[in-house]
């Protein structure tokens, strides 16, 4: 996984609510067997016409959002399926961040999971951030995981939390797994435990 | 000690290790894979050299790809990625040895219905799925939620999660259903009160009378649309139709073990005096027959009710609603019972159980669909279908104009070729009426099986009660 230290970049204003994981990458593209080159299918519905136009006015295809890293969204933003497919499209596409108010508990989860960030912020905050996105590609903002800061293009800054063990495994670009399995003798005493106490499990 | 949730207790019992931040290491009693959100977890598995480390507690299925027409042993059903990703969950099966129900076998079907059918789901246990409608299994008071393929792959080659606790809900349905009203729109209340997000960092217990009166199948469909409420997982504490439901499941547990099983189970409930961060209550007897109207499962209204207006609404949610009404081509102030609808669809793993195939039946029998709608049931496993055509429902949706298929997920996710055209309105028994769920610019209005057997009759969304004769209830 890559680390996630601390990010400048433009930021996409999308302050639909609910924004689900179909509209971020619809079913017909989760039947591959990898987890890359999703980008392209990137809220696919909402962003190309059937014959597979781009749809101008979508914020991704203006050209000042092109390149964005980070996005800021409206409430609840991943709900819906488990697919992992919706953090690799973000992460294919070049999004490292999504700041909203709320966001769904497993898309919130996968985020970690694949070097992205997922920030919750209070709506005032959101506002103004989503205000300072809608300026357009030269209002950067900065995202500091170290400092736990995002900073507007204009110097406003507002802290956020992040779980101590999700900061760690990001900063370092750690695998879970490895990590897990440094445990295994407790999983082994677990497992010899239960075996025992509920042997139909 | 102190007082305890149902989800406490399971949360207790599972514990590897806690580190000092409270992250845990919770241990997984049963994992069930499908096709979509696996390869790429045993791809991992290969590039790293790990081996599955319980396969007897992995239970693979293929479901949501495979084709639900009676053609489907034919390869050219499929389009070339799916039997890839089908072909790849054969290969993954046999080369890391876990229990697997092939597309060709009986057994077959949504891992979400398969799981509790086959005895693997069972009272107290923790299961996990690359797939957020696992919820369904909290039915049996198991702690069960849906993961990403990184979280999958986790399970695989540790058989534990790191998690932290989520907080207790409580969500008690008091009183008895009225006749028409059934465990799905129990479900689509709560979203419909509490939000998409009311639930999220939450684990939702059902509780209260008309729970309790509840099917275990009744159950499966309040705890499948948790997700759905934004609650990871949601459960119901163990009862005698509980352990019924289970008794003699290939594999629950016999003999001496069942009855320690059932000892343990017995501890299975919420203490006296548990604390919930969140309590709903809803009065059974208010619950009427209800539809969505809109694209997100909170957008739900009585079938007495009007479409609803952006203006009535506040927040991101005013621009959301108006975005949804130009979707679903509706107009505020019109009568949900006049939609007219194309489609039909029966089946899912909120709906495809053998109730909810009886229920749309009682409303079917001896009727036919309108003229020019396509209907289709499509049955949650190969034993629910096979158990249909015993009792004669196969018949009687055969005989109304119904296709009968063979069981997947099909158009709930529309993976399969069974999909939505563009604009094309259907009444599902699933459990999204997202933006194009079942087809690019498709219209879902979610509703049980007796409301949708009752909109293939009249060709538009209907009230079911006008339809009952006496004697059937939803």
């Amino acid at each position: 996984m890559e680390k996630f230290t601390k990010l400048t970049g433009i930021a996409a204003p999308m302050p639909l609510v609910n924004i689900d994981t179909d509209m971020i990458i619809p079913k017909q593209f989760l039947k591959t067997i990898k987890r890359s080159g999703l980008g392209v299918n990137l809220f696919d519905e909402m962003r190309y016409n059937l014959d597979g136009t781009e749809i101008a006015d979508f914020v991704l295809n203006q050209p000042a959002y092109r390149k964005a890293e980070i996005i800021i969204a409206g409430d609840n933003f991943g709900c819906g399926s488990s697919r992992e497919h919706a953090p690799w499209a973000l992460l294919d596409f070049g999004i490292r961040c999504v700041i909203s108010t709320s966001f769904a508990d497993i898309f919130f989860n996968n985020c970690f999971k694949n070097g992205i960030l997922p920030i919750v912020l209070p709506q005032e905050q959101i506002d103004i951030l989503m205000a300072d996105a809608r300026k357009g590609a030269n209002a950067r903002q900065t995202v500091d995981l170290e400092a736990q800061t995002v900073t507007t293009s204009d110097g406003q800054v507002f802290p956020f939390t992040v779980d101590g063990h999700r900061k760690h495994c990001l900063m370092n670009g750690l695998d879970d797994i490895g990590l897990t399995l440094e445990k295994v003798s407790a999983i082994d005493s677990f497992e010899a435990k239960s075996a025992a106490l509920h042997p139909w499990a | 000690m102190t007082a305890r949730t149902l989800y406490d207790k399971i949360w207790d019992d599972h514990v590897v290790h806690q580190a000092e931040d409270g992250t845990c290491l919770l241990y997984i009693d049963r994992h069930l894979v499908h096709e979509v959100t696996s390869p790429q977890a045993f791809e991992g598995l290969r590039m790293t050299g790990r081996k599955v480390r319980a396969p007897s507690k992995t239970i693979a299925v293929p479901d949501h790809n495979v084709p639900t027409t009676l053609d489907r042993a034919n390869a050219a059903t499929m389009t070339e990625d799916s039997r890839i990703q089908v072909a790849a969950l054969d290969q993954n099966a046999k080369d890391f040895g876990i229990n697997y129900y092939p597309v060709s076998d009986v057994r077959q079907g949504i891992v979400h219905i398969v799981g509790p059918e086959q005895g693997w789901t069972l009272p107290g246990m923790t299961v996990v799925c690359g797939d957020s409608h696992t919820a369904t299994h909290g039915a049996f008071g198991s702690l069960a939620h849906g993961i990403g393929t990184s979280e999958v792959e986790h399970v695989l080659a540790t058989q534990t999660l790191i998690q932290r606790k989520g907080k207790n809900m409580k969500v008690e349905i008091t009183g008895s259903l009225r006749p028409g009203v059934t465990a799905k729109d129990i479900t689509m209340a709560v979203i419909g009160e509490t939000g998409t997000a009311g639930g999220t960092g939450y684990v939702i217990e059902y509780c209260g009378q008309a729970i309790r009166e509840l099917s275990m199948e009744g159950r499966m469909t309040v705890c499948n649309m948790a997700i759905e409420g934004g609650a990871r997982a949601g459960l119901i504490a163990p009862d005698e139709k509980t352990y019924a439901y289970c008794m003699g499941r290939p594999h629950a547990p016999k003999g001496a073990a069942w009855e320690a099983a059932v000892a343990y189970w017995k501890t299975l409930y919420t203490d006296e005096g548990a604390h919930f961060d969140k309590v709903v209550t809803i009065k059974g007897e208010d619950i009427a027959p209800l539809v969505t109207w809109g694209t997100s499962p909170e957008d739900v209204l009585p079938i007495t009710a009007v479409v609803p207006n952006p203006a009535d609404f506040s927040g991101g949610k005013v621009e959301a609603v108006q975005r949804a009404l130009d979707y679903m081509g509706l107009k505020p102030g019109q009568k949900l019972n006049e939609i007219a609808i194309d489609t039909v669809f029966i089946g899912s793993c909120t709906n495809g159980r053998i109730e909810d195939l009886r229920a749309a039946a009682a409303i079917l029998k001896g009727k036919k669909k309108k003229d020019g709608i396509r209907a289709m049931v499509v049955p949650g496993s190969g034993l629910v279908r096979a158990q249909a055509e015993e009792e004669g429902l196969a018949q009687i949706f055969i005989d109304a104009g119904f296709e009968w298929r063979l069981a997947g997920c099909s158009m709930c996710l529309a993976m399969n070729p069974d999909q939505l055209a563009p604009g094309e309105r259907c009444a599902a028994t699933s459990n999204r009426n997202f933006e194009g769920r079942q087809g690019r610019g498709g219209r879902t209005h979610l509703l049980s099986p007796a409301m949708a057997a009752a909109a293939a009759i009249t060709g538009h969304l209907t009230d079911v009660r006008e339809l009952m004769s006496e004697g059937v209830s939803g």
